[in-house]
């Protein structure tokens, strides 16, 4: 087990490696001098090549990769002599934009993103999971039908028509909510709630529909094992049947696909933050993306792909908690 | 030479009666499958309405970037005169709020846009995710090594947001092809993966050491023994992955590094739509109609692509 996780652990940092690697080379290399655009419309070439000494644009560019990477785990200083700006673990760099740590602003974001994503993450797996199950124990039934030709056409709706729906519908119509801003919620828990609810709703259609699919196929193939005849057979109560029997096996792929569902949402909701207009770092990438400031852009790509490699790996060792056939040595 | 009874996942010929090959067969089921038969007319529709965009636009005597000033409000920031958007005789769907374009007949161009895009992307990822995991898995050893680690590691790329940089930092050109290309880079691991499994379990079976045994070349059992029974998975993603590209595209020009203007995309219109859609709903519920109606339509292709094609019987 614990070889087993050192090696996870590994694989995890070298994913990571790489995704910074490409990161740096996408927004380092490719675009026009960040020092021309950090340095602003009057700009002298003194001014430049201090700000290049600064940024440590005038390294070797292999060395500036190492810098950044060391700065993530020890923090590092810019430049040099007097002008040297601290930047404290673990270091992102700083924002072209504001000078702000880049760290801090997507600290600042992440609450936002957290809220939608968990909350809209509860909603869809209790409601895609109950439709499904339903489904699959009433199978062929015309209640399944409507429910399955119902998933099926919301799934395909797009993220941005759900939610522009809804807003007319519920907010600007019926007068029900109040258009979708951000209230923490440690301010107002009942504001942050009414606030929430149609980014909650609009996400949780689109990905309840998803797992109502998977979680009736999954259990319509679980229902029809030997093992369940058995279980009926031994005079087990269909409800023991099913919830101890059958769950159990059924809902493991389910388990997988929300791990990376909700770890890739946590890298920022893009869409739905920027139709909610939620100040989230799906935002604030589009936001730096729009202004080229490389730094932000860089450290939420990493904060993603950090989210998405983490929730696989937690996944992975869920899975040997529920499936007793899944042991690692 | 014929294909064999094949994997689980695979073609139906291992329950198809005599003298009926398996291709004729699906397509047996596919014509009496009301969803299949649904979603191909759906999506012929669709095909059909952007081929003949420009006839379209002659028919109802407005081009896509025809501006009509005169449909919009002015004391109003531009949103379209009349009520739903301005629809009437003329403008069939309604004009585009500030600027007084056809909505119809940018819907209609619009759809060639996002179909080219969506269809092409998944036709690179296809092809490349295909053509590697065949080569891995059929290889096996360090190649197979070295191609899935390369897959999981694209599997682990925060997509929309690795899609929005590249398209933002790659120099000006044919913003289309670019598109299609970023796409299909974060789209063929997940048909490489499959592919790979598949070929897997293909490069033991007796057929393929029959093939092997009479001297035939790697490259000729590849092509001849192994591709043609990796057709029916490859086709049902496939299909599948269509309308995941659409759902793409069009949110990528909903973030405003779509297709540049004056192309139209149904993502585009979706983008502008949003600074409208409080005054002028029928504007966003155009492109929304399409996008959920191709969507839907290419799903139900693939699902019946794939119940038809599962020798188990479409009972699933």
């Amino acid at each position: 087990m614990i070889r087993y996780l050192a090696l996870r652990f590994a694989g995890l940092a070298g994913v990571l490696l790489v995704i910074c690697a490409v990161t740096f080379t996408i927004f380092y290399v490719f675009p026009a001098d960040p020092a021309l655009q950090a340095c602003g419309k009057s700009c002298t070439p003194e001014r430049l090549a201090m700000l290049h000494h600064q940024m440590g644009l005038d390294r070797p560019l292999w060395q500036q990769f190492t810098d950044y990477l060391v700065g993530i785990f020890a923090g590092r200083s810019y430049g040099s002599g007097p002008l040297a700006v601290q930047c404290h673990f673990p270091c992102l760099g700083f924002s072209y934009q504001n000078n702000m740590p880049v760290w801090d602003l997507m600290m600042q974001r992440l609450p936002t993103t957290v809220s939608i994503g968990v909350g809209a993450a509860l909603l869809w797996l209790v409601g895609g999971v109950t439709v499904g199950v339903v489904s699959a124990l009433r199978k062929d039934s015309l209640l399944d039908r409507t429910m399955m030709v119902g998933t099926l056409t919301s799934a395909s709706l797009p993220i941005y028509f759900t939610a522009m729906a809804l807003t007319v519908v519920v907010v600007q119509i019926g007068g029900l909510l109040p258009y979708s801003s951000y209230v923490p919620i440690a301010e107002d828990p009942i504001g942050w709630t009414k606030n929430l609810i149609l980014p909650w709703v609009a996400l949780a259609l689109l990905y309840a529909a998803m797992y109502a699919r998977l979680s009736r196929a999954s259990m319509v193939e679980t229902m029809a094992e030997p093992y369940i005849r058995t279980a009926r057979a031994k005079g087990l109560p269909e409800r023991t049947v099913v919830t101890k029997h059958g769950l159990r096996a059924g809902l493991t792929p389910v388990l997988t696909v929300f791990g990376m569902d909700l770890g890739a949402l946590l890298g920022g909701a893009v869409i739905t933050e920027s139709v909610f207009g939620l100040p989230g770092l799906g935002q604030l990438t589009i936001d730096s993306i729009n202004k080229s400031d490389q730094p932000v852009v860089m450290g939420v790509a990493l904060l993603a792909a950090f989210f998405i490699t983490f929730a696989n790996l937690v996944v992975d060792l869920l899975y040997a908690a529920i499936d007793p056939q899944v042991r690692y040595a | 030479m014929a294909a064999p009874p094949l994997t689980t996942e695979a073609a139906g010929s291992a329950s198809a009666p005599a003298g009926q090959s398996p291709w004729r067969l699906v397509g047996g089921r596919l014509r009496r499958d009301p969803a299949a038969l649904a979603g191909l007319a759906i999506i012929a529709l669709f095909v059909l309405m952007a081929i003949a965009a420009p006839l379209l636009t002659a028919l109802n005597g407005h081009g896509p970037n025809e501006f009509h000033p005169e449909k919009i409000d002015k004391a109003l920031a531009g949103a379209p005169k009349g009520a739903f958007g301005g629809i009437d005789g003329d403008f069939w769907l309604g004009v585009e709020p500030g600027t007084g374009r056809d909505v119809f007949s940018r819907m209609v161009y619009g759809a060639r846009v996002s179909l080219l895009i969506s269809v092409a992307a998944t036709g690179v990822a296809t092809v490349v995710g295909t053509v590697l995991g065949l080569t891995a898995g059929f290889a096996g050893g360090r190649i197979d090594t070295f191609i899935s680690r390369i897959m999981d590691m694209v599997l682990s790329f925060p997509q929309l947001i690795f899609m929005i940089a590249l398209v933002s930092v790659l120099p000006e050109g044919n913003r289309m092809l670019e598109l299609v290309f970023v796409m299909g880079f974060f789209g063929w691991p997940y048909i490489g993966r499959i592919v790979r499994g598949q070929t897997l379990t293909l490069r033991h079976r007796e057929f393929v050491d029959a093939a092997r045994a009479t001297g035939m070349l790697r490259t000729r059992i590849v092509f001849r023994e192994v591709l043609p029974n990796l057709l029916a998975p490859v086709l049902v993603y496939a299909t599948l992955t269509i309308p995941i590209n659409i759902g793409t595209e069009a949110a990528l020009s909903f973030l405003g590094i779509g297709v540049r203007p004056p192309d139209s995309s149904w993502g585009q219109m979706m983008s502008k739509a949003i600074d409208w859609y409080q005054v002028d709903p029928t504007f966003f519920v155009v492109p929304g109609v399409c996008l959920l109606l191709t969507v839907l339509a290419f799903t139900l292709l693939g699902d019946a692509f794939r119940d038809a094609l599962d020798p188990r019987g479409a009972g699933r």
